[in-house]
């Protein structure tokens, strides 16, 4: 039944604690100034030629970018206008830098959280123990795997580890953001502690089951600082087209050299300056500029949801995911049964029927004792009694072996509890109606529970699953999406359609064991779906691990935690909802960026290609469509443009296009019309745009 | 298409079957077999299968559409393009298959629009006086020939392909605005009556084929054998 | 531009449409080792013959290795078996025939060129058929390499589908099965029927030597009849399958503008729909075979849409005319007719100049080099996409395929998911070998321009100055890397250095794009399939047709507007707004 640590719904009360630090990350604007500081500091760092080398795009730019500050040496031999050159090469340099800057800000919005965390990881000394069982303060850090501490109330955990002794409550805010205690217990699914976590009462005995430098911490740091992140498959993938459009541009305008010398083309109109200006303006710098910035900001996305995503990839086969596996208990049902129909044995008067579930349900704290006790209220207004105004009466708590639950109250004995517990209870036949009903009840998918006093069988309490409200509509997006949900529970087959047609989940798996699970996610990878599912458990640990997408709880195991791809720190099974739109959202924005990139080029050619050629071939000026002034502010105004574009789209790549939940079909045309022929047409206002005001400014 | 069908297309499923375990020298040698296996059935047995039939069939096509005059004497192909300079003639167009409707060497000026050869052409004389052999009649020589050859004013517009050369040089057609443009020189030289040509041209007017495909031209051949005929 | 034209369009795409379905459901039984046709009872008998002779196995298939050396080694043997027989033609059978006529001398660089030349299927002619070629070189040499050049097309694309098609297999068909099928069930059965209609109207089918003719007006004055010499020879059989097989080298220098070689307007619409004829049932065959006929119509929609655009804007130039013409007095009612014959006109002129460069075939009906300048542009740009549209048989398919994969890997993300092509995704390795295929079209094209256009022996060739000279190489080269072989024939690159470099291009443009999209289909083959959902990337479709269109134009089209605005572009603007002539 359910115990405290179920407190899956984060608290609106983010505390004063290191959590306060997440919470100003999650809230903070895009252009902070704390983020952006220390980011234009980094990008410039970003310039160094080893690590640009790994982006081709940027790379080309930048030794663009060299080789036009090197022309400027040469600008009076090649008859150039030196303030050209200048301009040309200050915005091919402020294009890289913009670009660096774009990555630094992602990866500064994840650092800023770091460093919360970091600060809430106090220099905590451990109180270990030897094998004589000798207990003595040692630093944290010298904590090794296998290694066993100490710790009581008010301690900072100083290392993750699993509990073999004891129970504690635990502050896991430091990590979850939520600041309502968790117990942790030895043995079972609750006996993971982590490290910067602080007990809050009693005293546990913990095992370390991970070095230092390799905490759940640690990772965390790591992964929302982005340190070590690696390119997804789908970004190298798409690095390697945009090499490849690179290179066919390289020789585009490699080639336009020595045609131009055929032509007869004025050697100032294809100088080195305007061909490298020519050659930027075509590669993809806007998405080659943004694809890293892209891909931190999506596993940034996933922490401000307090999903943390164990790798790049991760994230990306979240968008690929067809088929969702849903835990019933908390993620379709609201996790707890409740009352919602007393009905009385024949010549039972329904309201002695409740009353008597009432007073047996008086001390069971569980949600549907509490559920039958409210819905008694409401029906027959009888007043749920507090414990102390019956004196006399002895509670009886439900055990495994009994089955039911019930008191003792002036000699009565009231049990509520399974048809059959209840049956060998009063030792003798129900009531036909009684069967009837409870058959009734299991086979419309609702739990009945028989009520009792004495031998007299009183009637029945339908339990019922309730539904999340909204849940139909949102697996009905799903299905237009192309996603299938299945349902997992462990009722049984009846009871499971019939929640699953209520929820209106497209498929469901009844009396689920760790076994069929894993054997069901087999089944559809090999049918060549990708699987979703969440999981906590140390048997649910093979089925995340097969899974393409395994959200660990962040309450589960520390197997269950390894074994999946994402842990969420809220442990909140719906979250895994949120985690498919989250890798769609990051998939759709590099698409578009990418669509909206090369989309660019058309007005760029429109603007540079008269302008080489105007002067020696004046008839070519009706190309010049744009209007643009002369040929050196056509060829800055595309340059600017180029450089300008990936500043004003660093908040796209940052926030992530909007995602809606359609068809791919739908999507598509929608993308397409915005980023598609909007990357056709945004260029040709905007280079010109430019061009005014380089011309009023006399630039050019 | 029939239900039937539409099922058994659906069961058609792309398998693969096992795989063979041919090596680079088996391959070589296969390729050699092949390049000459096949080049017996293609280039052996088809066409010559194409050339019994076609002999059997269609024998007049087949062995280039030979026109003969009433003495039959063969004068030429009734699809090659000949060139007639004589007054009396029906003229084709002008050509640049060698020096003129010479089948061994077919093809157009391959001039491109702006080519002042093309409009001005090139006027040089060798020293003995002869034209030097890198003269070209551009499409300015051209008209002027034509409108003098027609006794045409210099405000008569002249019709594209009398004054164009075709692209295989050969072309056996002329369009016709440029016949009809042409009558009165040859009524003159002939002593006959416009209207008689006119009917004649009318006559010798290939429509497009089917009614649709193609344009309309005038066959200079067929119609100039035609007044040979007329002659006697 | 006339309505008759707009209805010969009409016309011609609409019997193209109705062609697609039989064609592509006969293919899809030709192309499928197992398939049963309505011609078995003649040709399996010559189909088992032909396995016994070269040992093969057809229940057995390749993997796409060893698909590769097999096409590799087997273009290569025939190749050399065509540049013997070129060196040696004066040896061999029926030289007599047309000797005293073949004035072209055949050096090893020319035979080199022709070999490659028709073994990559381009069939760029840097000699004139009736004064170079002997009946023998034309009917085995050269006729062969039309029907072997055009099934290895065929069997690429049949193979890259099949990978398509195929769920997690190592093998993607058998190329010596594909090969002997083509060539059994399509194309020698076609090709017989449709060389037949040929010389029904009017086209040469003969061994007779060359026939002098004492022509009809003889001066009176000479001694010395005046003669013309008409070219014989076996030519319909070689025309049916040039056409058929988009090869296009043409048996006359004239090529398909040669009233032997293309008498009728009616014989130059069945020329032209034959041109397009397999090319366009293999999408059928594609969307039969991937089970997805939508999207197989996706594919043929998105390849007229291009077909009629590029048709449209050279038709309209050509009825323009030329003003220069205009100028002296000329009246162009059809339009620019110089290099045009009079039988097709301008629209039937611009027609074909669109097909024979949208596919690779390359014969022509008119002289591409004398359009006006965009009416020239436009078969130019063709060849520079690629040849995508519709494209030579096999080579069109698997061309757009891979501006297929490469449009669903820009726009695919777009819908949330990692790229997939219809249930397969496409990753690095399918990127890279994609992108290589589409870089070596760029690369030969321009680079080769680029060292002829700055080059001695480049320029030297050139048959027009100015900006046409520049389009003149440009076409060139576009032509050969393409494997298209029509020309802006003002060219003469019947020297070592053109022949040569030629030849590379050829070489580069076909074999080292073919290895990259067979690799493309192992790697596609090996893949799981993806069951499609909502969800899908759809490959069909208005948006579809949209997108596929624009990514051709904006990656293919564009990367060339640099150069052709120095070609064809400025000399539009010129020959419009000024009186400048080179």
């Amino acid at each position: 039944m359910a115990t405290v640590t179920q407190t899956s719904r984060r608290s609106s009360t983010h505390t004063e604690l290191s959590s306060g630090s997440r919470a100003k990350a999650q809230q903070r604007s895009l252009f902070d100034m704390e983020i952006v500081g220390p980011a234009i500091k980094a990008s410039l760092a970003k310039l160094n030629p080893l690590l640009m080398v790994k982006n081709p795009v940027m790379f080309v730019t930048e030794v663009g970018a060299a080789v036009t500050t090197v022309e400027l040496f040469f600008a009076r031999t090649h008859s150039e206008p030196l303030g050209f050159v200048l301009q040309i090469a200050l915005w091919l340099w402020f294009t890289v830098l913009f670009a660096n800057l774009a990555e630094a800000m992602a990866e500064g919005r994840g650092k800023a959280q770091a460093d919360g965390l970091r600060r809430s990881r106090t220099k905590a000394s451990a109180r270990k123990i030897d094998v004589n069982g000798i207990e003595t303060l040692v630093p944290a850090e010298t904590l090794r795997k296998g290694d066993t501490f100490v710790c009581t109330a008010n301690d900072v955990i100083p290392a993750d580890g699993e509990i073999i002794e004891g129970a504690a409550t635990v502050n896991e805010s430091a990590i979850t953001g939520e600041s309502a205690p968790v117990i942790r217990e030895a043995g079972g699914d609750r006996s993971a502690v982590t490290g910067g976590t602080t007990v809050l009462s009693d005293r546990i005995i913990v095992r370390v089951t991970a070095d230092p430098g390799e905490s759940f911490m640690d990772r965390m740091i790591g992964l929302i600082e982005g340190a070590k992140r690696q390119k997804t498959p789908n970004e190298i993938a798409l690095n390697i087209l945009l090499a490849a459009l690179t290179i066919i541009f390289l020789i585009v305008i490699m080639t336009l050299k020595p045609f131009g010398i055929y032509s007869g083309l004025l050697p100032s109109s294809i100088s080195i300056t305007i061909l490298v200006a020519l050659l930027v303006c075509l590669i993809p710098t806007t998405i080659g500029g943004l694809l890293s910035a892209i891909g931190i900001a999506g596993i940034d996305r996933m922490v401000q949801h307090n999903v943390l995503a164990m790798s790049g990839r991760a994230v990306e086969a979240a968008g690929d995911v067809d088929v969702l596996l849903l835990d019933k208990t908390g993620t379709i049902t609201l996790g707890n049964r409740q009352a919602t129909e007393f009905v009385p044995a024949p010549g039972v008067d329904p309201r002695e029927l409740a009353d008597a579930a009432q007073l047996s349900s008086l001390a069971d704290e569980t949600p549907e004792g509490r559920s039958i006790v409210v819905l008694a209220k409401e029906q027959f207004g009888l007043r749920g009694r507090e414990l102390h105004e019956l004196p006399h009466a002895t509670f009886v708590p439900f055990t495994a072996q009994t089955r039911m639950s019930g008191v003792n109250i002036n000699g009565t004995q009231i049990r509520k509890g399974a048809a059959d517990s209840i049956a060998t209870f009063v030792g003798s036949k129900f009531p036909d109606e009684v069967n009837k009903a409870v058959d009734k009840i299991a086979r419309s998918g609702g739990t009945p529970l028989v009520v009792a006093s004495n031998q007299r069988v009183l009637g029945t309490i339908h339990l019922k699953d309730i539904v999340k409200a909204g849940l139909p509509d949102r697996f009905r997006r799903f299905r237009a999406m192309g996603i299938k949900t299945v349902m997992i529970t462990g009722d049984n087959r009846l009871t499971a359609a019939s929640i699953a047609a209520e929820a209106g989940v497209d498929d469901f798996l009844a009396q689920a064991t760790p076994e069929n699970k894993l054997a069901l996610i087999r089944k559809e990878q090999a049918a060549g779906h990708l699987v979703a599912m969440t999981g906590d458990g140390t048997n649910d640990a093979p089925a995340l691990a097969q899974a393409d997408v395994g959200v660990a709880m962040n309450t589960g195991t520390q197997a269950a935690k390894e074994a999946g791809n994402m842990v969420d720190l809220d442990s909140n099974p719906t979250k895994l909802i949120e985690v498919v739109e989250i890798g769609k959202q990051l998939l759709m924005t590099r698409g578009a960026l990418t669509t909206f990139s090369i989309a660019n080029d058309v007005a760029k050619y429109f603007a540079i290609i008269p302008a080489i050629m105007v002067a020696t071939f004046p008839v070519i000026k009706p190309l010049n469509i744009m209007g643009l002034q002369s040929p050196h502010s056509a060829i800055l105004s595309a340059v600017i443009f180029n450089a300008l574009i990936i500043i004003i789209l660093i908040p796209l790549a940052l926030r992530g296009v909007k995602f809606r939940p359609l068809g791919a079909a739908v999507i598509l045309r929608r993308n397409l019309l915005i980023y598609g022929l909007g990357g056709v047409t945004i260029p040709f206002i905007g280079i010109k745009a430019i061009d005014i005001i380089v011309n009023l400014m006399h630039l050019a | 298409m029939s239900k039937i069908q539409e099922q058994r297309a659906k069961q058609h499923t792309e398998v693969a079957l096992a795989q063979a375990s041919d090596g680079i020298i088996r391959h070589f040698w296969m390729s050699i077999v092949a390049t000459i296996a096949l080049a017996v059935l293609v280039s052996g047995v088809y066409p010559l299968i194409v050339w019994g039939l076609a002999q059997m069939i269609f024998p007049n096509q087949a062995n280039g559409s030979l026109l003969k005059d009433k003495d039959g004497k063969i004068v030429g192909s009734a699809l090659i393009g000949q060139r007639f300079t004589d007054p009396r003639f029906f003229h084709p167009r002008p050509s640049a298959a060698g020096s003129g409707y010479d089948p061994m060497a077919s093809g157009g000026t391959n001039l491109g629009p702006t080519s002042d050869k093309l409009i001005n052409g090139i006027h040089k004389k060798m020293p003995d006086g002869k034209d030097d052999p890198s003269s070209f009649d551009g499409v300015k020589d051209l008209v002027a020939a034509y409108r003098r050859e027609n006794g045409l004013d210099a405000v008569t517009r002249i019709p594209a392909d009398a004054v164009t050369r075709s692209a295989s040089g050969l072309d056996p057609h002329i369009s016709v605005a440029n016949a009809l443009l042409q009558v009165p020189r040859i009524a003159r030289a002939r002593n006959m009556s416009q209207e008689q040509l006119r009917t004649l041209i009318d006559r010798y007017t290939q429509g497009p084929d089917l009614g649709i495909l193609g344009e309309a031209g005038v066959n200079v051949l067929d119609i100039n054998l035609a007044l040979e005929d007329m002659k006697q | 531009m006339t309505a008759s034209g707009w209805i010969q369009l009409a016309l011609y795409v609409g019997i193209l449409a109705l062609l697609t379905k039989p064609m592509g459901l006969f293919l899809v039984k030709v192309l499928d080792a197992r398939g049963r046709t309505f011609l078995d009872p003649v040709i399996k008998p010559v189909e088992r013959l032909m396995y016994r002779i070269l040992g093969v196995d057809p229940q057995t298939e390749y993997n796409w290795k060893q698909y590769a050396v097999a096409m590799l080694l087997f273009s290569l043997v025939s190749c050399i078996f065509t540049y013997a027989i070129l060196r040696l033609q004066a040896c061999l059978p029926w030289y007599g025939a047309a000797q005293g006529h073949l004035s072209t001398v055949m050096t090893p660089d020319l035979a080199f060129n022709t070999a490659v030349s028709f073994t990559t299927n381009t069939n760029w002619q840097s000699y004139g058929g009736e004064n170079t070629m002997s009946y023998f070189s034309q009917m085995v040499g050269l006729a062969s390499h039309n029907f072997f050049s055009a099934a290895t097309g065929i069997a690429i694309a049949a193979a890259l589908v099949r990978a398509i098609a195929r769920d997690k297999a190592k093998t993607i068909g058998n190329f010596w099965v594909d090969l002997v099928r083509i060539n059994l069930y399509v194309l020698i059965p076609v090709c017989i029927v449709y060389a037949l209609f040929l010389v029904s109207q009017g086209m040469i089918q003969n061994f007779r030597p060359y026939t002098d003719i004492t022509v009809l007006e003889q001066a009176p004055a000479t001694t010395q009849p005046a003669v013309q010499t008409l070219q014989m020879g076996p030519m319909a059989s070689q025309v049916a399958i040039k056409m058929l097989g988009t090869n296009g080298g043409g048996y006359a220098n004239a090529n398909a503008a040669h009233p032997f070689e293309n008498p009728t307007p009616l014989s130059n619409f069945i020329q032209m729909l034959s041109i397009f004829l397999i090319p366009s049932g293999l999408t059928y065959y594609l969307g039969r075979t991937v089970k997805s006929q939508k999207h197989g119509w996706a594919v043929w929609a998105s390849m007229a849409v291009l077909f009629i655009g590029a048709t449209t804007v050279c038709w309209w130039a050509e009825s323009r005319g030329n003003p220069h013409f205009a100028e002296l007095g000329v009246v162009q009612t059809g339009g620019n007719m110089e290099g045009k014959e009079v039988r097709f006109g301008i629209f039937n002129s611009a027609l074909f100049a669109n097909i024979t460069t949208d596919a690779s075939c390359g014969a022509v009906n008119s002289m591409h080099d004398s359009y006006t300048p965009l009416g020239g542009m436009m078969p130019m740009l063709n060849i520079q996409l690629g040849e995508i549209i519709f494209g030579g048989v096999g080579a069109g398919l698997y061309g757009m395929l891979v501006f297929v994969v490469v449009t669903i890997f820009i726009a695919g993300l777009m819908v949330g998911r990692t790229p997939e092509y219809l249930g397969k995704k496409i990753e690095a390795y399918d990127v890279k070998t994609a992108s290589l295929a589409i870089l070596i079209l760029t690369h030969s094209i321009l680079i080769f321009t680029a060292w002829a256009c700055i080059s001695d022996w480049g320029r030297a060739g050139l048959n027009n100055n100015g900006p046409h000279g520049f389009s003149e190489m440009l076409y060139a080269y576009s032509s050969a890397a393409g494997n298209n072989g029509s020309a802006f024939a003002g060219l003469n690159t019947n020297t070592p250095w053109w022949n040569t470099t030629m030849a590379l291009a050829m070489l580069f443009g076909r074999f080292l794009m073919i290895v990259p999209i067979i690799a493309l289909a192992g790697s596609l083959a090996g893949k799981k399939r993806i069951p499609q959902s909502a969800g899908s990337f759809p490959v069909s479709g208005v948006t579809f047709v949209v997108l596929l269109v624009g990514t051709i134009l904006i990656a293919g089209a564009l990367t060339f507007l640099p150069a052709l605005a120095l070609g064809p572009i400025v000399e539009h603007f010129l020959m419009t707004n000024t009186t400048q002539l080179f």
